[in-house]
């Protein structure tokens, strides 16, 4: 079986990758990061987004053979060095933007992808941006709130139309 | 104000950090050594007849282990129903068996034939395409009326038809209701349906089967609500294991919404196969396989008559429902339609008269059984969609119209003509709350600015009541149920202090590692963080129920209060011989035992030091240590009630619906962390948004189903929902259990769909569309639109 | 999925000789065909991605024209093509999601030609040229009918080049599900006329609606299409609309498109 390499989370890490293995199963078996999950087999829900040399990409919906030599960031990698919480973590766990969990790593990493893209959203962009992201526990109210937040603006007119 | 980690504090959850670090432990991120992995060949046709399997190609495959078919588990039971339904003619439900794999026919598209299980799931996947199988198709039994009619073709051959109850309730009261009827001033009814959903979580459903032959025993890890009850069942009825060799574990689960709390086929599979190969055994669902096999929910078709005097005080309430059991009986089906359904028909009304008829069928589609809110969303939306409709075909006020015929706050506690005792209420203040949040008197300024922008804008109502903390068990045994519905809970105090409390609860997202360390800090006024919960491993929880029924604080935390009330009495005792006190005499505050009236104390750790280390220590009247369990059994149901208030535009030219605002005004008794409640509402009013508005599970007349991906099954996102105002300052504390909390999972689901409908339809009416007198959910744009063509 | 043999060409011309092998298919962006493999629908041998080959990456403004490479993402058309083409930029910031946009390529939407698709009533609407290894064909004559294309076994996109209108749009009413097109209908005018494509709503795919283009070349106006309707024969009828719908929805996107393009 050929060997797919790839820098993950700053990392260099190699694994063996037949043409068909996805790049979700690369990350989850090959390399145990099993931080990304995945929800769907349609490209839908989103639960598997990690970011590729930058750009959000659902790994279900990907082959590892095509991304050898990407640079791949996963929710594994979203801490701050210290361990602690990154910014957008944190802001999540703040405002409840999570509830089973099982969402979350993906909607972490779009969230970085969208603030690296426009690090003031409105509502509507949160919402718009997050549409390839489903969670069926929050109803996303919280989500928006926590990016809202992640991004460093006021979250407390979110509810009022 | 509470302190940051008791009762009433919004808690930031502690679960959250490995959930947003990827270090989340779900089912499928367990992998064990050795570990085979099976795949189901399922049928692609609804119904027909097995005429031969061969798998002798499959079998000599690469990777192949093992085909498994029906004649591997002969042995084994099928997979039992837990609650066994008695018609109106005091005659049992019908309940066919629900084998493993198919044995002879298949009944739904879906239903597993044979299992592969091989080295790689790619290499079981493959062989199962290699296994040849001869279907006689036969007609497919779709729609429940066609399935009753007088020779339609049988799901189940030994069945004497596709009926498996027909129920009244209450039956004794049905010419009563009638008579009523016949004198009633004006009858108000309607015809709906009430869609069939898919739960959906985002984690698929996986199971991994381990055996031990050092110790004869198994291990199943499955994405399970309810541990204990899985391995009561497959242990007890399906694999003839007992409880003490077999061990479930349910670890971090990805949301359930009622469809993980049954007993599945492919649990049962994993676990035997473990044992037969001697090698762990991995079934991991696609989410297409989700959809043909994670049990469905609602889909009823009802017909409701209401019956008012001339004055408009509601004299009797009539309904006649089709209820879809699908083709098999799943765990709990039978009770959905029934118990959980017809107990709720008098809603926050006083209709003393009330009879409930509810047909469920067999048919050649998925089992269906409880999902978020489970027969009580049902009863909901008839009732509220009929006063609606009443309110407008006698020209009076809808809020006007509820709020005449309510249970007034004096009036509790109250018994319905349907069994139950609602404990407490205030439903015209949480209406009052809504209507102000709503910002409703000004109302009819904002319909003229969406008129000005060429859109229709509606306000809709619902007032909603739920039963939740299941449930009494000798109560529910009486109804029917094969099982209890207490909950347990053990509160193991270490010696240095710190607390691990073992819950027969469950969480699949809604936070108990926080909220039920919340309580107990409160309790003994330790910190929060010296407090574990642990739960979903039945080989170190006592025998617990699980979650679901918005039961997990009313019955789960009644558990631990009443364990660690145990706990607390004992470490008085400890506290008082420390103290040379009498026990009566010892106060434990903010963690620190004193004796009344003296400035002698022990803190907390002394005490429990003292268990441990009992050197000096009352050995001659009491046990060293301190840990105690306790079980709760609720004396009542809970009764949450609430006002929802939906207001919308809608868009006349495409028919498509935007919900603007969303006000819940919930009375949840008192709350533990008002964030996680906040969390819950918004999630249950997504479901129900999603369900009034886009979600659909549709089968065609040959049973194929249409909606079977995230292609054509439209989960809401987030630019469907928005602007929840979330209310829950209306408290009438529950009376029968410690914490005075009522349940707050299933609100958000149950009481939305009718606001939503309604609120359509109030803004077709408003803009003249008044042909329009109701839309079946979803009120797809499509829909609304070909409606206002007709 | 069935397992393949993955090849990265770094040309066109390996591409095309690695195509030649029996049962060998082009993967470019793969967000329809990864999950059609995954349901064991569609089951290459030999699978030849089109994303390491430079020649078919990147937008190039020349005059009146816009020619995009064809293993272009949406999400580089939807910035990239933003000040030369708004119109297409916005379609293609339509296109499923975000992630769906940092993968899915133009050429691979085009070659698809799924009816629920948006590329190609961009491609139909503005009279673009599909530019292939082999040869040029006009957008009229590319489209066949439902997930058909005038394309040869072997023959794959490379580029297409989009006559740049004066004023366009693209009016999508989505699919709640799948977030595809619902109906969606491109509207572009040019100094010689205004064309006018619809895609999701027809059995035979993409389409142009010839009397809104006709009743647009003299009076580029909302106006202009009043009491003009589409009929609704071929038009598709499933859980998410029926063919009466379809045909109403052509009418409201277009004027939609064409107040959006004024």
């Amino acid at each position: 079986m050929p060997r797919v390499s790839m820098k993950v989370n700053g990392k260099p890490m190699a694994a063996e990758a037949e043409g068909r293995t996805l790049l979700s199963a690369y990350l989850r078996e090959g390399l145990g990061l099993t931080g990304t999950h995945v929800g769907c087999d349609t490209s839908q829900c989103g639960a598997c987004v990690v970011l590729v040399d930058g750009a959000a990409v659902k790994a279900c919906t990907a082959f590892a053979a095509d991304l050898d030599g990407a640079e791949v960031t996963t929710i594994e990698g979203m801490a701050n060095a210290d361990g602690s919480l990154g910014r957008i973590q944190q802001a999540f766990q703040d405002y409840h933007g999570l509830q089973c969990g099982f969402c979350t790593p993906g909607m972490v990493m779009s969230t970085a992808a969208l603030l690296a893209e426009n690090p003031k959203p409105t509502e509507d962009e949160v919402r718009h941006y997050l549409e390839g992201n489903i969670c069926r526990c929050t109803g996303y109210q919280n989500i928006v709130r926590a990016v809202m937040a992640a991004s460093g603006q006021d979250t407390t007119a979110l509810a009022a139309e | 104000m509470p302190k940051d980690d008791g009762i009433g504090a919004s808690t930031k959850r502690r679960e959250d950090t490995r959930f947003l670090t990827g270090n989340g432990k779900y089912t499928d991120d367990i992998n064990l050594r050795g570990q085979a992995y099976v795949h189901f060949l399922r049928s692609d046709v609804a119904h027909g007849r097995i005429t031969s399997i061969d798998s002798t190609a499959a079998e000599a495959m690469d990777g192949v282990l093992k085909v498994f078919t029906a004649a591997d588990f002969e042995a084994a039971g099928g997979l039992p129903c837990g609650w066994q339904v008695t018609d109106r003619h005091g005659q049992p439900m019908q309940e066919p068996k629900h084998p493993i794999l198919a044995e002879g026919k298949v009944r739904h598209v879906g239903d597993p034939i044979a299992a592969v299980v091989a080295e790689t799931y790619e290499q079981a996947r493959d062989a199962a395409e290699a296994i040849e199988v001869d279907i006689e198709e036969l007609e497919a039994v779709v729609d429940m009326v066609e399935a009753l009619e007088e020779g339609a073709t049988k799901v189940h051959d030994d069945l004497s038809s596709n009926l498996c109850y027909d129920w009244g309730f209450v039956e004794e009261n049905k010419d009563a209701v009638n008579e009523a009827f016949d004198k009633a001033a004006h009858v108000v009814s309607l015809e709906l349906t009430n869609n069939r959903l898919v739960a959906n979580p985002m984690e698929p459903r996986v199971a991994v089967g381990d055996y031990d032959p050092w110790g004869d025993s198994h291990t199943l890890y499955t994405t399970s609500q309810n541990p204990h009850v899985i391995r009561l069942l497959m242990g007890a009825f399906v694999l003839n294991i007992p409880e003490h060799k077999l061990r479930v574990v349910a670890p971090d689960v990805g949301g359930g919404f009622g469809s993980k709390i049954y007993h599945y086929a492919e649990e049962a599979f994993c676990t035997y196969a473990a044992k037969v190969l001697k090698r762990p055994v991995k079934w991991t669902s696609s989410r297409a396989e989700a959809f043909i096999s994670d049990a469905h929910g609602r889909d009823h078709k009802t017909k409701i008559d209401l019956a008012l005097d001339a004055d408009h005080n509601f004299m009797a309430i009539r309904t006649e429902t089709y209820a879809n059991m699908g083709a098999y009986l799943s765990t709990f089906a039978p009770s959905i339609p029934t118990w959980l359904h017809g107990t709720l028909m008098a809603g926050n009304y006083r209709t003393p008269l009330i009879y409930v008829n509810v047909k469920a069928v067999f048919t050649n589609t998925v089992p269906v059984d409880a999902y978020r809110g489970a027969g009580r969303p049902e009863a909901t939306f008839q009732l509220e969609r009929l006063i609606d409709k009443a309110a407008r075909e006698l020209g009076v006020d809808p809020i006007a119209l509820r709020r005449q015929n309510f249970i007034k706050a004096d009036q509790f506690p109250y018994q319905t003509p349907v069994a139950v005792v609602y404990d407490t209420g205030n439903y015209d203040a949480t209406m009052d709350k809504m209507l102000d949040l709503a910002d409703y008197a000004n109302f009819d300024k904002r319909v003229e600015e969406s008129k000005a922008r060429g859109k229709l804008r509606g306000f809709g109502i619902a007032h909603y009541i739920e039963a939740c903390g299941i449930a009494p068990s000798n109560l529910v045994g009486q109804l029917g149920a094969r099982a209890g519905l207490y909950e347990s809970a053990s509160v193991r105090v270490n010696a240095t202090g710190s607390i691990s409390v073992y819950t027969g609860s469950h969480s699949h997202g809604q936070g108990h590692e926080t909220t039920f360390a919340q309580v107990v800090a409160e309790m003994i006024g330790v910190d929060a963080n010296s407090i574990e919960i642990h739960h979903g491993d039945t080989s170190n929880t006592p025998m617990g129920m699980g979650t679901y029924g918005s039961r997990s604080l009313a019955v789960g935390g009644s558990a631990i209060v009443k364990a660690t009330n145990k706990v607390i009495d004992k470490a008085k005792k400890i506290a008082a011989h420390l103290l040379e006190a009498a026990p009566e005499d010892i106060e434990l505050k903010d963690g620190k035992f004193s004796v009344a009236g003296t400035d002698k104390s022990v803190d907390w750790s002394g005490v429990t030091l003292a268990a441990y280390v009992p050197h000096n220590y009352p050995l001659e009247d009491l046990e060293p240590g301190l840990e105690e369990t306790a079980f709760y059994d609720p004396s009542n149901f809970t009764f949450p009630s609430g006002a929802y208030g939906c207001e919308i535009e809608l868009d006349p030219e495409t028919g498509k619906i935007d919900v603007l605002r969303f006000i819940a005004a919930d009375d949840f008794g008192n709350i533990v962390n008002p964030m996680i409640v906040e969390g819950q509402v918004h999630g249950g009013l997504a479901q129900g948004i999603g369900q009034a508005l886009l979600e659909n599970c549709v089968y065609d007349d040959q049973g194929q189903l249409l909606s079977g991906s995230y292609m054509d099954y439209a989960m809401p996102r987030a630019d469907d929902v928005r602007g929840f105002v979330v209310d829950h300052s209306c408290v009438t504390p529950c009376t029968h259990n410690p914490l005075g909390v009522k349940g707050c999972g299933e609100a958000g689901a149950i009481g939305s769909p009718p606001a939503v409908v309604n609120a359509a339809i109030d803004a077709l009416h408003r803009a003249g569309h008044t042909h329009v007198t109701h839309i079946d959910m979803p009120l797809t744009p499509a829909r609304v639109w070909a409606a206002m063509q007709a | 999925m069935h397992n393949f043999e993955f090849v990265k060409p770094s040309t066109v011309a390996d591409a095309v000789q690695a195509l030649a092998a029996e049962e060998a298919q082009p993967l470019s962006g793969g967000q329809t065909l990864i999950p059609s493999m995954k349901a064991r629908l569609n089951a290459p041998e030999v699978l030849v991605s089109l994303m390491g080959i430079a020649e078919m990456q990147g937008i190039r403004h020349e005059g009146d024209m816009l020619e995009v490479g064809a293993a272009t993402t949406h999400a580089r058309v939807a910035t990239e093509a933003a000040a030369a083409f708004p119109g297409l930029a916005g379609l293609a910031a339509q296109i499923g999601d975000p992630a769906v946009r940092n993968r899915g390529t133009l050429g691979g939407s085009l070659a698809n030609n799924d009816p629920s698709a948006c590329y190609p009533a961009a491609a139909l609407g503005t009279g673009a040229v599909i530019v292939t290894n082999a040869r040029e064909i006009a957008a009229d004559d590319f489209f066949l009918g439902m997930f058909t294309t005038a394309l040869d076994e072997d023959e794959i996109i490379t580029s297409v080049r989009f006559p740049i209108p004066q004023k366009s749009a693209y009016g999508k009413f989505l699919q709640p599900a799948s977030r595809f097109a619902l109906t969606g209908v491109f509207v572009a005018k040019y100094a010689d006329g205004v064309r006018v494509a619809v895609t999701g709503a027809s059995e035979n795919g993409v389409f142009r609606w010839s009397e809104a283009e006709a009743a647009l070349a003299s009076d580029f106006s909302a106006e202009a299409l009043s009491g003009l309707s589409c009929p609704a024969d071929d038009m598709i009828a499933d859980l998410h609309g029926s063919a009466a719908y379809r045909a109403h929805l052509v009418a409201v996107m277009t004027r939609r498109a064409v107040v959006a393009a004024s």
